[in-house]
């Protein structure tokens, strides 16, 4: 362990594997001092800046704000919050071009600057030594820092861990070309970078502070070696020139000679990394309470006539930047402006993406500065890219595969341990964009993994309701057949003192609707038959909120209950209705159902709660009392029912006949297709229900069914046929060739 | 010399025959995995639009000789998958059970749904929430975009709405790159 | 304003495909200087052939295959192919070997296969490996050195040669080959093997004409140093990397060694090996086809150790004399097995990288 440090003292440092050397650019952009730049005329804050999540937004749309105010806070230990970057007038929050590769926009707070920069209070943590060290991680993601040389990671995370630490990484290689906003920070501000790197040091305890500085800086290195001079345990170190030597992980190989094992990040061996903007963020946030709202951008390439860094304020647009940096139109046949660096960054997709915490850098290139990308040749497998892959893969295998779509093969060969540094892209003399087909073949990835996942996900829900429909399917079985049982004993009693009641002679009329029995027998007999009637549906009842009827037997035992007309309902009428309410119900949904040609018929169950309540009112409550009228009405209710239901089907099969006839006419074979798929239905549904076939009404409801998932069919067809058709006079108005389709 | 010549085919038959049925029991393959392989590679969205009653049941369909090409949401990606991993011919999608289409969600204008139920019964992952009388609304992590919900929907509130693609799913489309393969 | 959105890297080095080829035919210009210089005008003579037929030949199938033609022919790489072809041809053979073997080199070994980048076998050296096979007495009809040739060699001469196979003044291949003693000239390592074979000691076999030293070197030797210039050019511009080169001269130079050791008496030393046949030629401009080759360092020096092996074997015990085109199809059939086990490992993959870091938090701290 000493020896890393001896080594690092000696300036003997290790090498990665691969590694390209870019032509430099830097003295474009690094001779002037970072500059101030006046207000842009709006300021566009996007919410989420960083990997991970956006916050919550404490302002609304008219609020008033001061320079410094919280716009979000965080929720979610991932999620830091935003700023107002001046103050001013909120003016709207809505979605705005991102500073993102895609520029899909997002939610944006747009801020319009009242020109007063009034500062809201600002509370420092000068005494940090003597706080808490979660009061400061606290106060740091407060601030809104987030790491501010690459992907953005939240920085109290990095320095809120608990596990143990050796080296303090100070990042100040910027091994990209072109870029020079960490040298003029440092070149400038190596005190406040310095004292960014104490918060550090009390934070995380390391036993060195290592500030590694690519050689072609030296003014930086020497600034910084002044600022750390009375500190022992800063080593400020010279790094040979090589690109990605910024890359965490080549980074930490330079200096170590080791690398961090895969699966694992530098934190889980010791090792925490920052980059020196991010310090100099912390000893603002810290000494003097501002938060994150500006940076360091560096405004370079040959189209600009007036190349420098300056101070931008997260928000600004980049017009505004352009307009600073004196942006030449005519020196770019094609306009384009690189968000970072030529060899990582992204290009904008408009002018008006605003400057974000990871913005470094701003590049405009003219005409032959960085040519547009040429025509992809065939690989000759030169091995160019493999000697230069700084992660040790093999771009052009990684390369075949992520381009045929072979994605399980470009992850074999460790896909997802590229870093997407462009070397392989940079040395290829065939022009392929080896980079974005691995960035393609990552979000494919993904994607496809999230897809999966979800997938797996409606399979396990769709899998847990089609076994709740059964087992409810099964509870209803019993529960019908326990009823059944129940009224056969019913009627058993029934006839039995029927007999008696013949075989007295009674003058008393022997209708069941004499309430009042005088036979012992008789009286023991029908309270045997009530109580277990009571009893079978009380069981219904109790079954009622757990269970899905199927639609069929829901509807079946309706009829059953009713044409029976053994016992009256408690409540009478309205029951009766609410019975034949139900049954028309059940129907209408039936219809309603098969309209769907692909409708599987175990969804045909229905487990409306007063279907259920009908129907155990229809089934229940015993009571020997005279039910004629109510037969009647019972049957006059089935009746009406089924009548509707008639009705209904009618409509259904004209429309179907209507919409099949004018599918015809569009379409050249939809009746046989229409057969087919028919009879395909049929045999699914007549599984899942057998019940149904043992009625005698089978066959008729057999045939119905047909008929109506045909009339279903067709007007899908229809539907589809019409879509066509619109779709082919759309085509034809636009005089564009042959769709192929007909 | 002709008994010779039989004993030892004999011998031989007998020799082979044991070797074959131990390689029928050492190597026997467990259960039928070519179900659950074709099941994992559908989309499981349960649409039915392939005219079985979820995917499940269509992949015993195509274990039994169905026709792979009938399962519009999961597009030739699918069809491609499932011929690769039965060998066969990749088809083009059977465009009578649908079109291949952008991703769907099932969205319910809340302020006409009536609360019926219906389209809670018709879902097939159990992804609308809602009681009776009440509003309903779409898990929208959950739904499939299966359609199935629409129509038994009596005031046509349900729309399928077209997943709009964030940054997050977003593919690297650079259209304006003028990048031509060479052969 | 919408602006042009390209992907990452926007920065690239400015040497392309084209370029690397044109590098490759540039350096071989001292060694062609040198054939022609020893042995007459025909070297450039089948050039010019080879190259004709080459591109001709790429335009047809590229058109029949409905590519772009125009982009494939500027990327010189068939020129490259025919060139190297041209170049391993006897100055004598007539016309039409050059032409069937410019045509196989391009129509079958690199066309069929897929075109640039898609070809298994190196296309000049299964051409060449072809033409050797079908017409070995064309193929094997080299020449004594232009200086020691018996009859004169003027340009007018070698094209008819090429063309009608006797020289404007009658005199047929086989008496254009004779040298100055009479004898029909072989190249020194047919003069080796014939020797060896009738059991005549080395000493013997280089006491012949082959061996008469021009300016300090013989011929070949001056051949082969004149390739070895432009190899180390190739070097110099990182165009091929050394570790082929420097693996396929060391494995022949091992194992020359070792027998030399042995027996000096049959087994030729090893910088005779060096720099006869077209050994330097093969190690820097043939072997190190990127197509054909190993892509990793590792698999780079199997790859060029084990064409020097071959190349020792075929010579001292095969049935042809020099054998760097067998020995490279040889290799470049073992080229996936080699790019398979030499598989760099990946960042953070390699245990013996990264044990230290990951004791470092279990250790004592």
């Amino acid at each position: 362990m000493n020896s890393i440090i001896d080594r690092i003292k000696q300036n003997r440092l290790w090498d990665f594997a691969g590694g390209v050397h870019p032509k430099q650019f830097k003295s474009l952009s690094n001779k002037h001092e970072i500059a101030e730049v006046g207000l842009p005329e709006t300021l566009y804050i996007p919410l989420k800046q960083h990997i991970g999540v956006e916050g919550k937004l404490n302002v609304g749309v008219g609020d008033k704000v001061l320079k410094g105010q919280a716009l979000t806070h965080s929720t979610n230990p991932f999620a830091v919050p935003i700023h107002a970057s001046t103050s001013g007038e909120i003016v709207a929050i809505d979605e705005h071009v991102s500073a993102h590769p895609s520029g899909k926009p997002e939610t944006t707070v747009i801020l319009k600057p009242d020109g007063l920069e009034k500062w809201c209070d600002l509370s420092p943590l000068s005494d940090y030594q003597t706080l808490p060290k979660a009061t400061v991680v606290e106060h740091l993601c407060n601030a809104g820092i987030s790491g501010m040389g690459g992907a953005g990671f939240p920085t109290h995370i990095k320095v809120g861990s608990e596990k143990p630490i050796h080296y303090l990484v100070i990042n100040g290689i910027e091994c990209e070309p072109y870029i020079t906003s960490d040298d003029r920070l440092m070149r400038e501000h190596a005190w406040q970078v310095r004292q960014g790197i104490d918060v550090l040091m009390h934070l995380l305890q390391p036993e060195f502070a290592i500030i590694a500085i690519e050689d072609n800086k030296p003014e930086a290195i020497q600034a910084m070696q002044v600022a750390c001079q009375d500190a022992d345990n800063y080593l400020v170190t010279s790094v040979p020139t090589k690109y990605p030597a910024g890359g965490e992980k080549q980074l930490i190989e330079v200096l170590t000679g080791q690398q961090i094992p895969k699966d694992k990040h530098p934190i889980d061996v010791g090792i925490v990394m920052q980059n020196v903007g991010t310090c100099f963020a912390i000893a603002d946030a810290v000494f003097a309470g501002k938060p994150l709202i500006q940076r360091v951008v560096t405004l370079t390439g040959k189209a600009l006539k007036a190349p420098q860094n300056v101070w931008g304020l997260i928000g600004t647009p980049i017009s505004h930047l352009l307009e600073v940096a004196q942006y030449q139109a005519k020196k770019q046949k094609a306009p384009r402006v690189i968000i970072g660096g030529p060899m990582m960054g992204f290009t904008a997709a408009s002018t008006k993406v605003p400057i974000v915490k990871i913005s470094n850098c701003l590049l405009v290139p003219a005409n032959k500065e960085l040519p547009l990308p040429q025509d992809e040749m065939p690989c000759i497998r030169c091995g160019a890219c493999a000697d230069a892959c700084p992660a040790g893969l093999l771009p052009q295998q990684l390369y075949w595969h992520a381009k045929s779509g072979e994605l399980e093969k470009a992850q074999a060969f460790n896909l997802a341990d590229c870093i997407e540094c462009g070397a392989c892209a940079f040395v290829c003399p065939s022009n392929i964009p080896l980079v974005h087909y691995y960035r393609t073949a990552k979000a494919d990835i993904k994607i496809a993994q999230e897809e999966k996942e979800k997938s797996d996900r409606s399979k396990a829900r769709f899998n847990a309701r089609q076994e709740r429909l059964e087992r409810e399917k099964q509870e209803r079985e019993e529960k019908r057949l326990q009823s059944a049982k129940a009224r056969e004993q019913a009627k058993a009693a029934r006839e039995a003192r029927n007999q008696t009641q013949e075989v007295d002679n009674a003058s008393q009329e022997a209708s069941p609707q004499s309430a009042p029995v005088e036979n012992k027998s008789d009286k023991v007999a029908a309270a045997i038959a009530r109580a277990k009637a009571k009893k079978a549906a009380k069981n219904a009842q109790d079954d009622a909120p757990a269970t899905n009827s199927s639609e069929k037997t829901d509807d079946n035992r309706a009829k059953e209950s009713a044409g029976k007309s053994t016992p009256e309902p408690t409540t009478g009428q309205s029951k009766d209705e609410r019975v034949a309410a139900a049954i028309a119900r059940a129907k209408a949904k039936k219809a309603a159902q098969n309209a769907q040609d692909d409708a599987p018929a175990t969804n045909s169950s229905e487990k409306t709660d007063d279907n259920r309540a009908n129907e155990s009112a229809g089934k229940s409550t015993p009571e020997p009392t005279t039910g004629q009228s109510k037969d009647e009405r019972v049957a006059a209710a089935i009746a009406r029912a089924k009548a509707r239901k008639l009705e209904k089907e009618q409509a259904a099969k004209e429309d179907a006949n209507k919409l099949t006839a004018e599918t015809a006419s569009v379409k050249e074979k939809p009746a046989p297709k229409t057969e087919v798929t028919a009879s395909q239905e049929t045999p699914v549904k007549d599984a899942s229900t057998p019940k149904v076939t043992q009625k005698p009404s089978a066959n008729e409801t057999e045939e119905e069914r047909q008929k109506r998932v045909a009339a279903a069919v067709a007007k899908a067809k229809a539907r589809k046929a019409e879509r066509d058709k619109a779709k082919a006079q759309q085509e034809h108005q636009n005089n564009s060739s042959n769709s192929g389709e007909h | 010399m002709t008994l010779f010549a039989i004993f030892a085919i004999a011998i031989l038959a007998l020799l082979f025959g044991a070797l074959l049925g131990f390689a029928g029991i050492r190597f026997k393959v467990e259960g039928d995995p070519i179900v659950e392989q074709i099941d994992e590679l559908l989309p499981q969205t349960q649409c039915g639009q392939c005219g079985y009653p979820g995917c499940k049941p269509y992949a015993e369909a195509i274990a039994n000789g169905e026709e792979i090409n009938k399962c519009p949401p999961g597009g030739d990606a699918t069809i491609k998958n499932i011929a690769n991993l039965l060998g066969v011919e990749a088809k083009p999608l059977n465009e009578a059970h649908g079109e291949a289409d952008v991703k769907k969600v099932a969205y319910i204008r809340e302020d006409e749904c009536i609360g019926c139920t219906k389209c809670i019964q018709a879902c097939p992952v159990d992804a609308i929430v809602g009681a009776t009388r009440q509003m309903h609304t779409v898990i929208i992590d959950e739904c499939t975009g299966c359609d199935l919900c629409v129509a038994p929907c009596p005031v046509d509130c349900i729309d399928m709405v077209p997943v709009k693609e964030d940054s997050k799913h977003w593919r690297w489309q650079l259209d304006s790159i003028p990048v031509k393969q060479v052969k | 304003m919408s602006l042009f959105m390209t992907s990452s890297p926007h920065q690239h080095v400015k040497r392309s495909t084209a370029t690397i080829m044109r590098l490759v035919m540039l350096c071989t210009v001292p060694g062609i200087a040198a054939q022609t210089y020893f042995f007459g005008w025909g070297t450039l003579i089948h050039v010019a052939i080879a190259c004709t037929v080459a591109v001709v030949t790429e335009a047809c199938i590229l058109e029949l295959r409905k590519r772009n033609i125009e982009l494939a022919i500027k990327d010189s790489s068939a020129l490259l192919t025919a060139l190297l072809l041209a170049i391993s041809i006897p100055p004598f053979a007539p016309w039409w070997v050059t032409v069937i073997g410019s045509f196989f080199a391009i129509a079958f070994v690199k066309q069929l296969y897929g075109g640039l980048g898609f070809n298994l076998f190196n296309p000049a050296m299964a051409a060449y490996v072809a033409l050797l096979v079908s017409f070995p007495v064309q193929m094997t009809a080299w020449t004594p050195p232009a200086q020691l040739a018996e009859q004169n060699q003027s340009m007018m001469d070698i094209i008819s040669i090429i063309f009608t196979q006797f020289s404007e003044e009658g005199f047929s291949v086989t008496q254009m080959r004779a040298g100055i003693d009479g004898f029909t000239m072989a190249t020194p390592l047919d003069e080796v093997k014939t020797a060896l074979n009738h059991n005549q000691t080395l000493t013997e076999a280089f006491s012949a004409a082959q061996f008469t030293s021009i300016n300090g070197f013989n011929p070949w030797t001056w051949v082969s140093l004149s390739y070895l210039l432009g190899g180390l050019v190739l070097l110099q511009q990182r165009v091929i990397s050394w570790h082929i080169p420097l693996s396929m001269l060391g494995g022949l130079v091992v194992i020359a060694s070792v027998f030399y050791l042995v027996d000096a008496d049959h087994f030729a030393s090893p910088v005779f090996h060096l720099v006869s046949g077209s050994m330097i030629m093969g190690a820097f401009f043939i072997a190190t086809d990127p197509v054909t080759a190993a892509t990793s360092n590792k698999g780079r020096i199997i790859f060029g150790a084990s064409i020097g092996l071959w190349v020792y074997i075929i010579r001292n015990w095969g049935g042809y004399p020099d054998a760097i085109a067998f020995a490279v199809v040889i290799m470049n059939m073992a080229v996936p097995v080699i790019d398979y086990y030499t598989k760099p490992k990946a960042y953070g993959h390699d245990k013996q990288r990264t044990h230290s870091l990951n004791n470092q938090n279990g250790g004592a701290e």
